[in-house]
């Protein structure tokens, strides 16, 4: 326990090391923040409600989803570090030590999250909510379980990353692929547009993949509109993403480590 | 200037040619990239999935801005989107190496690397463009033909003009690199939409500061003949060739005057 | 062919004091430099870290702008006429390269000609020329970024001097290099200057390059000039002292030995200083095993730095212009 907490401040530190470059991205994601609320408020012109969600609803999305981006790690800097050390070595040297790799790198990227949440998305959502009108629930209940569902977003962004990253045990040129991969969260995550806007049947079957646990269902139970009317039922796809996630990663990396081994690296 | 340009194929040549030997590697980074880029077009589509205008613009209307800008951006993204490494070539001393060579420094800076992969991001814009025109309806004369590739040369004129106008901050301030980043992703998102939709300030910047306007707002409106509810000034539709050349031209000034304030006061 | 006089060079200097305050303080990297080299010569531009060694040489080759004084080289101004004056020098930098990193080094070649617009005859006698002495073709078609450190630096040196500048500029050229190496750059240089005339400017910590390259020596500290002159004079008046570390076989009191003095002990191992004019190493040596038993001897020449601390406790002052 307690070498996770020295991981995630780790993990923290070396984000707070580099103010520059978080108020660049700060910066970054506010522009963007201005720009896709103009295009949603024109959108909404033309509707009152899209998707369950009303205009207030959609201007709140747009500060809470720039910010919330950088802290479930949908892209950024370091997404694919994990992948380069696979295959530089690095990984070779900490599996020879008695650390659990899956849950350092866990540790230390809820440190990332932790960083990124207090002075990339706090700071701006506040001032979204500052220039523009946005749905602020009035219920201490309802951002309760927002912060809940956010947690476990991380650790579902978490899953997803580990995952993917570790593609470079067996991919020598894993750019491609994780590039991919990157773009298909990014849609499906809804940090493009909400998931409640596709068409039809989308709009459900999106929003039970593991990617639309890392941004839309938080983003949905702040808004008050949950996949299937509960908020429990989203929580607890969410955890099971989380765990399923998990899981999976502790088996490829068990493959991979082997795969190490029997090859030599 | 023939002679700079073929030093540039040269130089550029050298690194495409070293690039293609990991065809298959590029091959997949392409499709990626063109997969990464194309998210942009699912908003647009999904937005059109619920609602049947834009402003006044119509699915249609609004994929042609988005295949202008976006091919546009392409084209200045393969010759230049490097500069996103400048900082660091200050920093390592590369650029003290690059004045020591008989050849204009902005030359040799943008002749420094063509990722090939980011092709992907222009096929991904033809393929809207191609859409786009299958959809709207235009009174097809030669000027509006010939008004698309002019449009987009022009366009990458202008989106190479501001970018290099913007690195140029490297020069005073080295770390500043990420904030040059929001200015052009942000332009490149911007101009794929209806500048109606933003607010007037935002406007009136992207019309008479950093003309990104005239990348794809200004060139649809006249391939249309859409009427422009803004009431600007019609000669503008036409301006865009203009537009990018004065750009350039005070790029390559705002460039001179950076590199003659490193020489004088860093290094 | 290089003139300066009196050339300063000032940066602002931005300290953080607290937390918001910073202070501008001007630093003058170059305080009224003042020298000139004629066609030719091979001279050797030395000096502790810091001394104002790099940005002297940058403003020789136009990446600078002297704050004030006068900057001629080749008969061209090198802020303004920048381009013009690259295409008849050369530049070699120890630590950075200015080969194309992916690909073969014969395409870098190929490059440079075209960029420094030789023509295609020229360009092929001159290739040949070096490919032979430097033993290149081993490894022409190999990526740069796979070539060991000698091989690359070989391949700096070609490609600085394959447009046939008039002069050359070199930092650190021997830096990292096993002796053999070292050796072979040092004799290739030498054989360039005297085959081509080839005007010479070398900026090293290694003194050996010194030795067997420059006649002439400018020493150069916290932006002064404070010696400009032959090699041997300035053995002859600061580079006497030698130091022989001597390894015992076992912790001894400070040996007592004419001719040397002991200046520091380290258990069984004890620094001799003594002076080259005064006493030989062997006799040194000898005179040291008659009096214990010694395990291992080393010799170590006087280092740049030290013969500046010593011109400076001498009381030179900056060489008045």
């Amino acid at each position: 326990m307690r070498l996770d907490w020295e991981l995630a401040r780790r993990g923290y530190r070396r984000y707070a090391a580099y103010p520059g470059a978080t108020y660049a991205g700060l910066f970054t994601n506010v522009v963007f923040g201005f720009l896709i609320a103009y295009i949603l408020l024109a959108v909404y012109e033309q509707a009152d409600v899209i998707g369950g969600y009303d205009v207030r609803d959609a201007i709140a999305y747009v500060w809470i989803a720039q910010g919330l981006m950088s802290v479930v790690g949908i892209f950024g800097a370091g997404w694919y570090e994990l992948a380069r050390r696979v295959q530089t070595g690095d990984v070779a040297t900490d599996l020879q030590r008695p650390l659990d790799i899956q849950r350092a790198e866990l540790a230390q990227d809820v440190g990332r999250a932790g960083y990124q949440a207090v002075w990339r998305a706090v700071p701006q959502f506040v001032l979204g909510a500052l220039l523009f009108e946005l749905t602020l629930p009035q219920d201490a209940g309802r951002w309760l379980l927002f912060a809940v569902s956010v947690a476990l977003a991380v650790l579902v962004g978490f899953g997803v990353r580990f995952l993917v990253n570790l593609c470079s045990f067996w991919l020598l040129d894993y750019r491609g692929p994780v590039i991919l991969a990157i773009g298909a969260n990014l849609v499906l995550s809804g940090a493009v547009m909400p998931l409640a806007f596709f068409p039809g049947a989308l709009a459900t079957l999106t929003r039970l993949t593991p990617f639309a646990a890392m941004l839309q269902a938080p983003i949905d139970i702040y808004v008050g509109t949950p996949l299937g009317g509960s908020t429990a039922a989203v929580l607890a796809l969410q955890a099971s993403w989380a765990i399923a996630l998990y899981a999976a990663g502790r088996l490829v990396l068990t493959a991979g480590t082997r795969k190490l081994v029997i090859q030599g690296g | 200037m023939r002679a700079l340009a073929a030093i540039y194929a040269r130089l550029v040549g050298a690194r495409i040619r070293s690039q293609l030997e990991y065809r298959l590697s590029v091959a997949l980074q392409l499709v990626g990239v063109g997969l990464l880029t194309a998210t942009d077009f699912v908003a647009i589509a999904v937005i059109f999935a619920n609602v049947p205008a834009l402003g006044d613009w119509s699915l249609g209307e609004v994929a042609l801005l988005y295949a202008l800008a976006t091919i546009s951006f392409a084209l200045t993204d393969l010759v230049i989107g490097h500069l996103d490494l400048f900082p660091q070539m200050i920093r390592e001393g590369t650029f003290d190496q690059i004045l020591v060579r008989p050849l204009p420094s902005l030359l040799q800076v943008v002749a420094s690397d063509f990722a090939v992969r980011r092709v992907g991001k222009a096929l991904q814009g033809i393929a809207v463009l191609v859409f786009a025109l299958a959809t709207v309806e235009v009174d097809w004369t030669l000027g509006r033909v010939l008004a698309i590739p002019v449009a987009i040369a022009a366009g990458a004129l202008i989106y190479g003009a501001v970018w290099v106008a913007l690195a140029t901050i490297a020069f005073w301030i080295v770390d500043a690199i990420e904030l040059v980043n929001a200015f052009t992703y942000g332009g490149s998102f911007l101009s794929q939409y209806p500048i109606g939709i933003f607010a007037r300030w935002l406007r009136g910047i992207v019309v008479f500061v950093v003309p990104l306007a005239f990348v794809a707002y200004f060139p649809a409106l006249y391939v249309l003949d859409k009427e422009d509810t803004l009431g600007l000034p019609e000669a503008l539709r036409f301006a865009s060739p203009v537009v990018a050349v004065l750009a350039s031209i005070a790029a390559a000034a705002v460039w001179r005057n950076a590199v003659r304030h490193y020489r004088s006061a860093g290094g | 062919m290089i003139e300066l006089r009196d050339v300063e060079k000032r940066f602002v200097v931005r300290a953080k004091t607290g937390r918001l305050r910073r202070d501008r303080r001007e630093v003058k990297a170059v305080d009224g430099i003042s020298f000139s080299i004629e066609r030719g010569a091979m001279v050797g531009y030395v000096g502790p870290n810091g001394a104002g060694k790099s940005t002297t040489v940058k403003m020789l080759t136009g990446i600078l702008v002297p704050s004030s004084g006068q900057v001629r080289v080749a008969g061209l101004d090198p802020p303004r006429q920048r381009i013009e004056l690259a295409r008849r020098i050369g530049v070699v930098f120890g630590q950075r390269s200015q080969l194309w990193w992916d690909l073969p080094l014969a395409d870098s070649f190929e490059l440079l000609r075209h960029i420094y617009r030789v023509p295609a005859q020229r360009h092929r006698a001159n290739l040949d020329r070096f490919a032979e002495t430097l033993g290149l073709a081993a490894f022409m078609a190999t990526p740069v970024r796979q070539l060991s450190l000698g091989q690359r630096m070989r391949g700096e040196l070609t490609a600085a001097l394959l447009h046939d500048p008039e002069i050359v500029f070199l930092d650190e050229p021997t830096i990292g290099l096993d002796v053999v190496a070292k050796a072979a750059v040092r004799e290739f240089l030498a054989e360039v200057n005297r085959e081509r005339g080839v005007t010479l400017l070398l900026t090293t910590h290694d003194l050996a390059d010194i030795e067997r390259l420059c006649s002439r020596l400018l020493i150069v500290d916290h932006g002064h000039l404070i010696w400009d002159g032959g090699l041997d004079e300035l053995k002859r008046r600061y580079g006497q002292e030698r130091t022989m570390v001597v390894d015992l076989e076992e912790a001894a009191p400070p040996l007592e030995v004419p001719g040397a003095r002991v200046v520091k002990v380290d258990g069984p191992r004890q620094w001799l200083a003594f002076r080259r004019d005064e006493t030989s190493a062997a006799e040194l040596t000898a005179a040291v095993a008659a009096r214990t038993r010694l395990l291992d001897l080393a010799i170590e020449e006087t280092e740049i730095e030290e013969i500046v601390r010593r011109i400076y406790a001498a009381g030179a002052a900056p060489l008045a212009t």
